[in-house]
């Protein structure tokens, strides 16, 4: 299967200090890659590399066969969905138009992106006679980020960035999206990096997870694999799925 | 109140109105545009800013002085008294419009560009929106203490109704005086007012 996105030995520094080291990952189309980590190890900072709102200190990204670089920005990023993680709603436009805000501009005819962002908000479990007209100070955390999902999603882009986009939202909730992400991903074969620090939810959505410590990827295995995995890292973070207190 | 006083007082709010309105029109042409480009330009903003408000610390009256005997911008009359009274509306309305952007949240800007929106679409349609309460409040400011400062402008020809507190200050009148400052006063709440009221309306969200 073709690689939608290829990322080569990446590194970045912020004042010297790196961030970043040699990071080298494929995703195919089609396929969620999950990337789980703790905090602070790097995820949200690849994401903004891929989508180049980041300049790479060394190495390479390669988006549907062409390198980031050659890309135009804009065309670039249009054709990637991004999901920011705690939304980054537009505090002056109702959901509708945060939401609708690819389509726009992308030109859509008013009346066939109204149609979509409808179709969207429903989709993420917004009724839209109730959440179209409101403004983001008027949601919920929850219902915040569910937007900017609908956001992400409004443009049909091939490729998703997903950071943390089910953080805010109740177990409930949290466990329907995520059912929903998995039913998306087979039947419109997007392919989508999704940040989690969650490692249920890397089993959950991912087809394959990439486990980063401090700037670098410690293994990309499958779910099955990874729940056997032997590092150190991944042994703490399995170590999560027990109840605290060991099993019983 | 004789006929003759209200109707010099109408013609001479007329004329302040006149010169306060041609004043904040021409500091806003200036001054918004420039604000937004300085918010671009981190290096030549200090500059700016610096020679900005070190023209605003002149005092109004020398600052007609000076202009007076320039070639082409000073002379006795209005268009002195303009480009006098632009040079003190230019620093609110240039400050507030870059507090304003540079105000814009960092991360709803970096969201609009993610989003894949041009440099031009994110001023358009995020960054500007977002500043225009902080811009309103520029003009507010500007044009409060522009007819305020437009009084003195009869000192050097410009009309107004700095000619009823001039000739009131010359013949010690006070009622006369008063028939100056009476009217600007008013003037100037019902602009702060008016104008509160729009930076009110025009809040997003
Ligand atoms: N602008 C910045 N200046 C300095 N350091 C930064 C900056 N942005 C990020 N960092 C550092 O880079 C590292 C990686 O940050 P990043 O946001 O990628 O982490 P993350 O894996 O997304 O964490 P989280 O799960 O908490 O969101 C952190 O140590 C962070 O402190
Ligand atoms: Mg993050």
């Amino acid at each position: 299967m073709a690689n939608i996105l290829e990322i080569r030995d990446l590194c970045y520094a912020i004042e010297g200090r790196p961030i970043l080291r040699g990071v080298t990952l494929d995703v195919a189309e089609g396929e969620t890659v999950a990337l789980l980590g703790r905090s602070g190890s790097g995820k949200t900072t690849l994401l903004k590399m891929v989508n180049r709102l980041l300049h790479p200190n060394g190495g390479e990204i390669r988006f549907e066969g062409k390198s980031s670089a050659d890309w135009d920005p804009i065309r670039l990023r249009r054709r990637m969905g991004y999901v920011i993680q705690d939304a980054g709603l537009f505090p002056h436009w109702t959901v509708e138009a945060n939401v609708g805000l690819v389509l726009k501009l992308e030109n859509w005819p008013p009346s066939d992106a109204r149609r979509r962002v409808e179709m969207l908000l429903d989709m993420v479990g917004l009724l839209p006679d109730e959440f179209a007209g409101r403004y983001p100070r008027q949601l919920s955390g929850g219902q915040k980020q569910r937007v900017g999902i609908a956001r992400a999603l409004a443009a049909d882009p091939p490729l998703l960035l997903m950071d943390e986009p089910f953080a805010a939202l109740d177990p409930i909730t949290r466990f329907e999206m995520q059912r929903q992400f998995v039913e998306l991903r087979r039947s419109f074969h997007k392919a989508a990096l999704f940040v989690t620090h969650d490692v249920r939810e890397a089993l959950t959505v991912g087809s394959r997870i990439a486990l980063f410590q401090d700037g670098a990827l410690d293994l990309v295995l499958p779910p099955a694999e990874f729940l056997r995995a032997g590092t150190p890292e991944a042994r703490a973070f399995l170590a999560s799925l027990e109840p605290a207190g060991g099993p019983s | 109140m004789n006929s003759r006083l209200a109707s010099e007082i109408f013609w001479l709010s007329l004329e302040h109105v006149e010169l306060v309105a041609i004043t904040i029109v021409v500091a806003a042409a200036i001054g918004l545009p420039a604000g937004v480009a300085l918010a671009r330009r981190v290096s030549i903003r200090r500059w700016v800013m610096s020679i900005a408000n070190l023209a605003q610390t002149v005092p109004s009256l020398a600052l007609f002085g000076f202009l007076l005997p320039l070639p082409f911008l000073g002379g006795i009359g209005k268009r002195t008294a303009i480009i006098a009274l632009c040079l003190y509306a230019l620093l609110p309305i240039l400050r507030n419009t870059l507090t304003g952007i540079l105000g814009v949240d960092a991360a709803v800007r970096e969201s609009a560009v993610a989003m894949g929106m041009t440099e031009r679409q994110v001023l358009w349609q995020v960054e500007l929106p977002l500043a225009v309460p902080s811009i309103v409040a520029g003009l507010r400011i500007a044009t409060v203490t522009t007819i305020g400062t437009a009084t003195i402008a009869a000192a050097i020809g410009g009309g107004g109704l700095g000619v009823f507190i001039f000739r009131g200050i010359a013949m010690v009148d006070t009622p006369t005086i008063l028939a100056g400052a009476v009217p600007a006063a008013m003037m100037a709440l019902v602009a702060d007012e008016g104008l509160e009221w729009i930076e009110r309306k025009l809040s997003p969200g």
